[in-house]
């Protein structure tokens, strides 16, 4: 045979090769997705929202998925402890063979795991963990939840706006609350406001008088009171109810933890009036949000109320879902990054949200909210809204 | 500043009362029968939702829901110390300790699956909100009544304890165990009585004192630590024990805490080290 | 041959110190265990170091017989020894580990002059404040340990600069189980010597040591020191194996799952934790997210039945049975 035929035969051969496995039909293709939570522990509560967000999505749009690529969750339960989250992740690494990681409540549990990351390529989406510096621990990170500084830095901000002139910050005595206050002192400061004084308590505390006593003391046009959410808030509310803050004429602040919107009904009256700042809140009015709480009471009943846990889970999901969308559930860690690091999602339940590409950080709308009562249930209602704020601790603190 | 001393006081006595209350059940019954008891709290965080969920769910006005939170709990009780905790009266401390922390894992449990994840509210009836004006100053009504339910609680076991045949009896076991059964004072009702009273009463701090310690699943291990420090710098077995660390425990922490907000949760156990390392027994407990 | 029961019973009290043939069967199953199950090193890393430190807890608890709820105390001082000095430049693990243990050992020597003179109550209270404190000065020097984020940035030299430590948790692995091993010697040792003895005795019959002369006080006080130890060894194999220490290493409920894990085993029977901790752990990784509501439930239950009807745990089934 004469080597221009041969030739041609290979390349007849070639081409229908090709052709005929253009038009197989696509292998199924199993995306494996593991999720790191704190189902026991003390954060269970926040851990069950945060599943069930994530979950509702899944539910909703996994008709949306590219024929033949189906989704599978694994979840793992942290136990609220670090090294047992690294373990789950090496784990779900693997031997699990798992394609990306998500959740995540507490940031040390994020810490521990993060060098795994990047050791051994795997994306991790976080939906919860706060800390600032979790992004920067390894480069296949990325955020959909929000930090502290992004809420408490835009609220500094604003409550200089209002004419206060003097302010008191009180936060619990660990990071979170120090980054409440880290932020809340330069939005504050930036306004041309004036901090009296900061304290710090202790994390675990039954009553809070003594500490709310000196912001009694001091006056101050605005107080900072952030504490954790639960048993602590209720306590932190009684005290200044027991006290009179408000009736002193001390305006109140705080982040969104301090009263979440599942708690809110169980408050009583005294949280009325509070202002928070927080990346979403149940009583928003914008369409998704309604077609989000609409979705949410059907598949779990009107007596379950979604927040802020259960929308970063769900939005983290719809990352992951248009990932695979995008990739047909074929990517690679480098490849997944890329996506990830530019996604956008302007049709959030929180409004609109974008991931920055520089820090892999979350950008979004913070809403100031007051508690106002509605059909004579207590709400977070939205009074003002500063758009797209990126976390502000990055901005400030480039890395070196 | 005068002002921020007698507010600070006022509030720290009625954390006291509500610590007092709760924990003197403790003291007894430790004293008595000889049981590290580290489930006492879920007494007082049943009653504590015994009395919320009246309330709210049923609307019964605070006096009846009060007592109802004291003698559910005291009820409770009975069984739980007639079935499992009898066993162990004088016995090994490591198996009290690890018996009771089960019971605490279990109410935790069974308290979010009764009643759900989230804290109770509590709201004081409306005749006991606001503020009560003593002329000089205002203080919190509630509060307020806190201080007084425990003044006269206190009187009302000492006079008990002191003018009553049964309180004879109980001191009588506690000095002696062998010497009271001896005299014919049958011991084991005592203990099953004085259980009753002092979960009962743990019951009553626990309701009385929901709009302090926060009524949730995890009461019982959330203020666990508080109420062994009641009893073990108070001493066992003693009425007056409990009361002397609860005031040192609920003023003086909280008027550390207002002084030196930021060293405050080194405070309540430097405290309890010292007293402790002084008199191991506690203050007024047997040596 | 003497073959009446009495010199039938000096002779198996004498060879009790001898190492029975039985006693090889958990390590090896451990060595087994790597090549039969290699998906699940890193859980078998983190059982050897938990198991070690189970291990100090019965030491304290079931030979010297003091109630302690501050065993995590150790586990954490060792934890952050090692972890501050693979985060400030220092990484090499068998040195780290030593210094860890001895750090830790200081802590215990330190803290037990001072409490050990009280007992019961007081005592236990006084272990539960030397704990707390010791998490909230954690969380102040944030500097220096993280403060609630955790030590990160901590860089773990490969052990002999040849065994990095690895993803699968190989290196991890045989380095447990290794430290394991050397600390069960040490355990097992202590418990057979006349020095043990004397603890038992001291456990069960103080009065009477005293009147034979027997230094209790120091006794108790050196086993708390070898205790604190081995459980500050163990939170050094945390560290170094995660890369990462928390806050958690210090926390109550950290103290607690090893009493835990110590009675489902059997307390003072020395091989209590070998049973009670793969019980315990694999269990809980199994079943704590199915239903983390009915996991307390169980748990809970689980040691109220042990505590009334299996007072010696698993063992104590065994020994009940054999008998």
């Amino acid at each position: 045979m004469s080597g221009k035929s041969s030739q041609r035969r290979l390349s007849v051969v070639a081409t229908a090769l090709f052709s005929a496995l253009a038009l197989m039909p696509a292998q199924a293709q199993t995306v494996k997705i593991g999720i790191i939570n704190s189902y026991s522990g003390f954060v269970a509560q926040a851990a069950d929202e945060m599943q069930k967000g994530i979950d509702l999505y899944v539910k909703l749009h996994e008709k949306d998925l590219p024929a033949g690529v189906k989704v599978e969750l694994i979840k793992r339960d942290d136990t609220s402890n670090p090294e047992v989250g690294k373990r789950l992740a090496q784990e779900l690494i693997t031997r699990d063979k798992v394609q990306a990681l998500m959740g995540v409540i507490l940031s040390p549990v994020a810490a521990a795991v993060a060098p795994l990351t990047a050791e051994a390529k795997v994306p991790l989406v976080l939906t919860n963990a706060a800390g600032v510096q979790l992004t920067r621990l390894s480069p296949y990170i990325v955020r959909t939840s929000f930090t502290l500084w992004q809420e408490c830095d835009p609220i500094g901000k604003w409550a200089a706006e209002q004419g206060w002139k003097t302010a008191y910050t009180e936060v619990s005595d660990f990071i979170p609350g120090h980054d409440s206050e880290g932020a809340f002192i330069k939005g504050f400061t930036d306004g041309g406001g004036k901090i009296i004084d900061s304290v710090r308590f202790p994390m675990q505390n039954p009553d809070f008088v003594p500490f709310v006593q000196r912001v009694k003391d001091a006056k101050p046009d605005v107080a900072l009171l952030w504490v954790p959410a639960q048993t602590q808030a209720t306590a932190m509310m009684n005290a200044v109810r027991d006290l009179g803050l408000r009736e002193a004429g001390i305006h109140i602040v705080s982040a969104q933890d301090l009263l979440p919107d599942e708690e809110l009904p169980k408050m009583g009256d005294t949280p009325l009036g509070l202002i928070t700042a927080g990346n979403y809140s149940t009583a928003a009015r914008r369409p998704a949000n309604q077609a989000f709480l609409a979705a949410w009471a059907k598949e779990y009943g009107d007596q379950s109320i979604p927040d802020f846990f259960s929308v970063d889970g769900w939005d983290g999901m719809a990352a992951l879902f248009d990932l695979i969308k995008e990739t047909k559930g074929n990517f690679t860690a480098d490849q997944a990054m890329e996506f990830l690091s530019h996604w956008k999602n302007p049709d959030s339940p929180r409004g609109p949200i974008e991931i920055d590409p520089n820090t892999r950080d979350i950008v979004q709308n913070i809403y100031i909210r007051e508690v106002k009562k509605i059909d004579g249930k207590l709400a977070n209602i939205e009074i003002a809204t500063i758009p797209m704020v990126k976390d502000p601790w990055k901005e400030l603190n480039p890395p070196k | 500043m005068i002002e921020a001393i007698v507010s600070i006081g006022f509030h720290g006595l009625a954390f006291a009362m509500v610590l007092y209350l709760i924990s003197v059940g403790l003291s007894v019954t430790m004293g008595l029968m000889g049981f590290v008891n580290l489930a006492h709290g879920v007494f007082a965080m049943l009653g504590g939702y015994v009395v919320a969920r009246l309330m709210n769910r049923y609307g019964v006005p605070f006096a009846l829901a009060l007592p109802a939170a004291a003698i559910a709990s005291g009820l409770f009780s009975i069984p739980l110390e007639r079935v499992l905790y009898r066993r162990f009266y004088g016995g090994e401390e490591l198996d009290q300790v690890l018996l009771t922390m089960g019971l605490i894992f279990m109410s935790v449990a069974g308290a979010t699956y009764v009643w759900g994840p989230l804290t109770q509210h509590m709201e004081p009836p409306a005749w006991l909100s606001g503020e009560v004006d003593l002329g000089f100053r205002s203080f919190p009504a509630y509060r307020s009544f806190l201080i007084v339910c425990g003044a006269v609680l206190v009187t009302g076991l000492w006079l008990g304890l002191e003018r009553t045949r049964f309180g004879a009896q109980i001191r009588a076991a506690v000095d002696n165990l062998r010497m009271a059964q001896s005299v014919g004072i049958n011991t084991s009702r005592l203990f099953m009585l004085t259980f009753a009273l002092g979960s009962g009463l743990a019951g009553l701090g626990g309701a009385l004192g929901a709009d302090l310690l926060a009524i949730s699943p995890s009461y019982a291990m959330q203020y666990l630590v508080y109420f062994i420090i009641v009893v073990a710098v108070g001493g066992l077995g003693s009425i007056r024990g409990p009361f002397v660390a609860a005031l040192l425990i609920g003023v003086a922490d909280t008027g550390f805490k207002y002084l030196l907000p930021g060293l405050g949760a080194f405070f309540i156990y430097a405290l309890t080290m010292v007293l402790l390392l002084w008199r191991p027994q506690g203050l007024f407990g047997r040596a | 041959m003497a073959s009446d029961p009495r010199s039938a019973a000096i002779d198996a009290f004498a060879r009790r110190h001898r190492y029975h043939g039985l006693e090889a069967v958990p390590w090896l199953i451990a060595v087994a265990g790597y090549f039969a199950l290699p998906g699940y090193l890193p859980l078998g890393a983190q059982i050897f170091a938990t198991i070690l430190f189970v291990l100090s807890a019965d030491l304290v608890l079931g030979y010297a017989g003091i109630v302690t709820l501050g065993q995590a105390a150790f586990f954490g001082t060792g934890a952050y020894t090692a972890g501050i000095l693979a985060a400030n430049g220092w990484g090499e693990p068998l040195s780290g580990l030593l210094a860890a243990s001895a750090v830790a050992a200081v802590v215990g020597f330190l803290s037990g002059l001072i409490i050990l003179r009280t007992s019961g109550l007081a005592l236990l209270m006084q272990t539960l404040v030397v704990a707390t404190t010791l998490y909230e000065a954690a969380n102040k020097a944030g500097r220096w340990t993280g403060g609630d984020d955790g030590l990160s940035g901590m860089e773990v030299w490969p052990i002999f600069g040849l065994f990095r430590f690895d993803m699968f948790g190989r290196v991890a692995y045989f380095y447990c189980l290794v430290v394991l091993f050397v600390g069960w010697l040490v355990a097992r040792q202590l418990v057979h010597s006349p020095f043990g003895r004397s603890l038992t005795g001291a456990r069960e019959n103080t009065a009477r040591m005293h009147a034979i002369g027997a230094p209790v006080a120091f006794r108790r006080l050196i086993v708390y020191t070898i205790s604190a130890a081995l459980a500050g060894a163990s939170g050094a194999l945390i560290a170094q194996t995660t890369s990462f220490v928390g806050l958690t290493s210090l926390s109550l409920e950290r103290s607690g799952n090893a009493l835990i894990m110590l009675i489902i085993g059997g307390v003072g029977r020395l091989y209590g934790a070998f049973i009670g901790v793969p019980l315990f752990m694999i269990a809980q990784d199994r079943f704590s997210e199915v239903d983390p509501v009915y996991w307390y439930f169980w748990l809970g239950l689980l040691m109220v039945a042990v505590v009334v009807f299996a007072r010696g745990g698993v063992l104590g089934l065994f020994e009940r049975f054999w008998r």
